[in-house]
């Protein structure tokens, strides 16, 4: 079927399979890599993406179930001169990130945590991620990303 | 000011964090279009004889190009000493995960539907799903070679050893089998070129050997293959090289005429990536009262897995059994065993993690036998600073340590007798939250393989720098540290300054990464590199500047050659110097006179138990890991953090499971309990830093040390919770369920008293 | 990871996905946020051949007070009704519970109609609503039927939904002031629960204790005779059948059964 999603403020539009996976439309339709694929049980959370604003796991979304709708990724959450977000910011600060594949979708959805709960304690930080895998970082710094970004003061 | 030793954020990070990085899959090189996907198809089944493969409905399933089996492939086997392992499995499966058949097609989504019509018929054999299995050879795994016991080292053991010694104890400790699982899964792409030349652009820690590796599947030399290595989603020692699919598919590119591209699922991933750990170790330890330890002796038992990849993994353990600690006799001895499990290889600490979780344990459960504090019968027995260079009984040279200093400082930084009277007041209170300390005291070896690295530097035209490092960073942040060193170093600003790594093509001669040897041995050889590129250049720029060598001197603040102390008198910045002579400034060299060196540390867990259910929370950890100078606080940190959650992981939450048949039944991500945020605490970590002698940088390595610490440390705070209730030991990981097993047959011991 | 093929029908109206599930039969499953049914399909456990598109329905996504009971539009996801004003005044423990299936990401798109259509004993929400004694209204051709909780969960997987129903609403009794506990126990903050105890007033719901969501009976007999939360707590695991696994075995699921009862009517009444 025809699939038309807004992707980073962009309308993308491709004849795909009804089975086609939301992941798949955004790395191999829209050409954006960076919303990664870690696991095959919704269990890690790196292709997480905002859907209508709302953090998803893009493995467990058809593509088909978000045509007409709008997505955001890590790549569009920089200003369009390049300024970047206060989570990309953070996360560079405060090292929260080793290899980096978790983290796009970490980002993502530490953006919609924020949006729920705008100054979170460590815990609720800790909480708000429990979908979201990392084996590099052992979370701390993460933590402290989140933290930073929220304005809070980063004190571990 | 030196910008080495200050916290420097990652040059990686930019493109990580707005275009996210190039991981393998995400790859759209030109030789790529076209590309057909692979998949292998995978035994469901732990010990089977292929009875028959009928591959012809897959063969007309809608995009399918291409479906192989054992049959097809012409390649020499592959030895595994003492036994040698299939690419394809040929006409017996030994693990389930093993690969049997091969699909390519032409669209990913086509490759699954095409799978499932392949009809393999398997006869089931016995399965040995265990060590204690495997060794009864009732089922043998390779019935040429006839036993599953595939190497033996170490012994003989004295029966009179112990005696004399006034308390002896003894225990079987297991150190339970893990999954590596990096978020990215292994992934590859293979490309054969009109030159007739193979281009793999692989996943991988080591694109050298990787090279090697595939060169020699294929029979090929080398120089037929470049291996290119894009980012790489985490490898943790199970990326090491290249695995058989990597061989495999290169053939297959070239049998079918098209490049191809493979991405394993998940599911796939934790049962055909090597697992780790899965070793039974015997400890027996004779001492004294006063809390010496005059005899220790450990008998390890690894679990090699169905093929037998990495059987330097028990006697690794066997090196480092004694830890810390000054042990007048000493007797190791390991076996290994195949069994119809994944293979094992390293992960994360490969071998020391298990010699580390074995003595340690030891040292509590002796400590609890003497009824003496655990920090205190560690100080009894370490190894003193003025002992270094110490050689271990068991053939390993420690090149300095500060044992008993990191403990106090642990003990310091974490009001350890606070806890203890906090843990005191709870067990006089009967709290249902009992309060645990765990210790855990350890030396590891680093750069053990004691090979060297390349590193080479490049001044360009225009004054900016490229230097080449055979190391292979995944995650450690390496491109930051060395670029700070070369900063330091040449004067140039790290933002002209580009690190290159990864393709065989530029750098051809390099050993890559693993075993925490990049810093100290890559780093050493760009800093080498580094040394000989000023050595020239002052010469040169003493001809040009009319002056004698000796009188020249580098300004790291300009980055410009001047005279010493008459700057006026004419200076020559990098690009000026470049300009004007013919001869490039570059330098390429190997760094071979590394040897391994032995970061340590002391963690300190703190554990609640709820005694009602078992379940256990990690209140804290305390870390203090001495890998020598820290180059860069962010990065070195970042890497004791990740190792505490992965060694916390493994003593509390983690095992990769089978059943008696050999049936792996936590298989999914969703089933193995991988750690997450909300099972870890903040980490703690403390400062201390004792240089080595034995490399130009005095670093030892950062990156497996914090997860040999974290697992005893919280193993031992778990048993130490349950100590006054009876229980004296309990198998990792500290599972609710087998706390509260623990408990009740500590109670049902007591009470039957 | 990846489905097997099917067609992607997608209803703009009630009406509509009725008719679409009479057309296609057998062959067609509901999917609404797909939090429960894309996995099973991506691991080729489940492969219907038709999937009808039910989450444009935003008419089945409310929470409403109707006198002494509330309705939940089948649709509304975890995270709607964990946020909701309604149910955190007057059914607290469900609002609670909403809060805590799966993560952030799950909760934004799986809904109750799917948990409970779904019927995994192992879920939250169908324990939560069996101890609200809630009402299930399904629409099919011939009309609308409300079925009881306590006959709503069959067997594992297992409901009375016929292939042309459509859950459309889940009805409760107001919950006001009444004390209540919800006790989820896992290793992971993020898995299942190996034992889960949901606690309204005097009922007490239990998560994977038996092929379905049950009730522990034999508790709730000895709360009404007026026994301590510990002392029926201790007869939670009365009639109950839990799964024999390696890290959670049928003896230490009893077992928490009873602590997370005893814990959970100890809450309840304080």
């Amino acid at each position: 079927m025809k699939v038309t999603i807004e992707i980073n403020g962009k309308p993308v539009s491709e004849e795909v399979e009804d089975r086609t996976l939301l992941v798949h439309f955004i790395r191999e339709t829209a050409g954006l890599t960076a919303t990664n694929i870690g696991c095959d049980t919704t269990s890690c959370g790196a292709c997480t993406v905002l859907l209508d604003g709302e953090s998803v796991k893009s493995c467990t979304v058809l593509a088909a179930q978000a045509d007409g709708h709008t997505v955001t990724t890590v790549e569009g959450l920089a200003a369009a001169d390049g300024e970047l977000h206060p989570l990309q910011q953070a996360f560079r600060n405060q090292h929260g990130l080793q290899c980096g594949f978790c983290t796009p979708g970490m980002i993502m959805a530490s953006a919609s945590l924020l949006a729920h709960n705008p100054k979170p304690t460590r815990q609720e930080v800790r909480e708000g991620l429990e979908g979201n895998l990392c084996r590099c970082t052992g979370y701390h710094n993460i933590v402290n990303a989140v933290i930073e970004a929220s304005g809070q003061e980063v004190d571990r | 000011m030196s910008i080495v030793g200050t916290r420097v954020v990652r040059i990686e990070d930019q493109k990580l964090i707005t275009q996210g990085g190039t991981y393998v899959d995400d790859l759209r090189e030109e030789a790529l279009t076209g590309a057909v996907h692979a998949m292998f198809v995978r035994s469901p089944i732990a010990h089977a004889r292929i009875s028959s493969i009928d591959t012809s409905a897959a063969l007309a399933a809608s995009g399918v190009v291409a479906v192989y089996t054992a049959a097809d492939i012409d390649l020499a086997q592959r030895a595994v000493p003492p036994v040698a392992e299939p690419w394809l499995a040929d006409g017996v499966v030994r693990y389930v995960g093993e690969p049997v058949a091969l699909v390519l097609a032409e669209e990913r989504y086509q490759l699954a539907d095409a799978a499932e019509l392949i009809d393999i018929d398997y006869d089931p054999i016995d399965a040995v799903a265990s060590i204690d299995a495997a060794l009864t050879d009732e089922s043998v795994l390779f019935e040429e070679f006839g036993t599953n016991l595939v190497q033996t080292n170490g012994g003989p053991l004295d029966d009179k050893a112990f005696e004399g010694c006034e308390v002896v104890i003894s225990q079987t400790i297991v150190n339970n089998r893990v999954a590596p699982a990096p978020l990215e899964t292994r992934g590859g792409a293979f490309a054969w070129g009109t030159d007739g030349r193979l281009t793999v652009w692989l996943s991988t820690q080591n694109p050298q050997i990787a090279r090697t590796t595939i060169a020699a599947g294929l029979g090929v030399g080398e120089e037929k293959i470049r291996v290119i290595t894009p980012d790489v989603g985490g490898g943790f020692g199970a990326k090491i090289g290249s695995d058989p699919e990597a061989t495999v598919l290169g053939w297959a590119a070239q049998r079918a005429g098209r490049a191809v591209r493979w991405a394993e699922t998940r599911s796939e991933n934790l049962v055909s990536m090597t697992h780790g750990r899965a070793q039974q170790n015997t400890v027996t330890v004779g001492g004294r009262r006063d809390g010496t330890v005059e005899v220790f002796r450990i008998e390890v038992v690894q679990d090699a897995g169905a093929y037998p990849r990495a059987l330097f993994l028990p006697t690794l353990t066997e090196l480092m059994a004694t830890g810390v600690y000054h042990f007048p006799k000493v007797e190791t001895i390991s076996r290994a065993v195949v069994t119809n499990t994944t293979p094992i290889a390293a992960y994360r600490g490969a071998g020391r993690p298990e010699a580390t979780a074995a003595i340690e344990r030891a040292m509590d459960l002796f400590a609890a036998e003497i009824g003496m504090d655990p920090a205190e019968v560690r100080k009894v027995n370490y190894i003193r600073p003025e002992e270094f260079p110490y050689q271990t009984p068991t053939g390993a040279n420690y090149d300095s340590g500060e044992y008993a200093q990191a403990l106090d400082k642990v003990l310091e930084s974490s009001d350890y007798q606070a806890l203890r009277a906090e843990q005191a007041r709870r067990r006089e209170a009967g709290e249902r939250f009992a309060l645990g300390l765990g210790l855990a005291s350890y030396v590891e070896i680093t750069g053990g393989d004691a090979g060297g690295e390349s590193g080479r530097v490049d001044i360009n035209p225009d004054g900016t720098v490229t230097a080449y490092t055979g190391s292979s960073p995944h995650g450690q942040g390496l491109d930051t540290t060395l670029a700070m060193l070369l900063s330091d170093q040449l004067g140039v600003p790290m933002d002209k300054i580009t690190i290159r790594h990864g393709d065989t093509d530029e750098v051809p001669k390099a050993v890559g990464t693993f075993g925490s040897r990049s810093l100290q041995l890559g780093g050493s050889a760009v800093r080498k590199a580094a040394e000989e590129v000023i050595a020239r250049a002052k010469e040169l720029a003493a001809d040009l500047l009319e002056a004698s060598p000796d009188d020249l001197e580098l300004n790291v603040d300009e980055g410009a050659w001047q005279v010493k102390g008459a700057p006026s008198s004419g200076t020559l910045s990098w690009a000026q110097l470049a300009a004007q002579v013919e001869e490039p400034l570059t330098a390429d060299v190997w760094f071979g006179e590394g040897t391994p060196t032995f970061p340590f540390g002391t963690h300190l867990a703190v554990v609640e138990v709820d005694t009602e259910t078992g379940k256990v929370a990690l209140k804290r950890i305390i870390a203090a890991d001495d890998a020598g100078p820290v180059l860069n606080p962010v990065t070195f940190n970042g890497q004791r953090h990740g190792g505490l959650g992965q060694g916390a992981a493994q003593a509390m939450l983690e095992v990769m499971n089978y059943d008696a048949d050999g049936n792996p039944t936590t298989a999914t991500l969703a089933d193995y309990s991988f750690i997450s945020a909300t099972e870890l605490p903040d980490f703690e970590l403390v400062d201390i830093a004792t240089p080595t002698p034995r490399n130009l940088l005095g670093v030892k390595g950062i990156g497996e040390a914090a997860t040999i610490g974290s697992t005893p440390a919280v193993h031992n705070a778990v048993v130490d919770a349950l100590a006054h209730l009876g229980v004296k030991h309990l198998d990792m990981p500290t599972t609710p369920i087998r706390v509260w097993q623990a408990l009740r047959e500590a109670g049902a011991a007591q009470a039957g008293q | 990871m990846i489905p097997a093929q099917f067609s992607y029908r997608r209803a703009s109206s009630v009406d509509e996905a009725l008719s679409l599930l009479t057309e296609h039969g057998d062959e067609a499953k509901l999917i609404a946020g797909g939090q429960s049914l894309l996995p099973l399909m991506k691991l080729r456990l489940a492969a219907p051949e038709v999937l009808v598109d039910v989450a444009p329905l935003d008419e089945l996504r409310y929470v409403r007070l109707e006198g002494d009971e509330i309705a939940i539009g089948a649709l509304s996801r975890y995270q709607d009704l964990h946020g909701d004003p309604v149910l955190a005044e007057h059914a607290p423990m469900v609002a609670h519970v909403a809060g805590s299936v799966g993560d952030l990401q799950i909760r934004h798109r799986g809904t109750i109609g799917g948990s409970l259509a779904h019927a995994d004993s192992a879920a939250d929400l169908p324990a939560a609503i069996l101890a609200s004694d809630g009402v299930l209204v399904a629409r099919g051709p011939s009309g609308e039927r409300r079925i009881p909780a306590a006959e709503f969960f069959l067997g594992p997987f297992t409901t009375p939904l016929e292939p042309d129903e459509l859950l459309t609403e889940i009805r409760i009794g107001k919950q006001t002031g009444l004390g209540w506990g919800f006790e989820k126990f896992t290793r992971r903050a993020i898995d299942w629960a190996i034992v889960g105890v949901a606690v309204v007033g005097t009922s007490v719901g239990l998560i994977n204790m038996a092929g379905t969501p049950i009730r522990a009976s034999a508790a709730e007999a000895a709360l009404a005779s007026g026994s301590s939360p510990a002392e029926a707590g201790a007869l939670a695991a009365e009639d109950t059948s839990p799964v024999d696994e390696p890290h959670a075995t049928s003896e230490y699921r009893r077992h928490l059964a009873r602590v997370l009862t005893t814990r959970a009517l100890t809450a309840a009444a304080a």
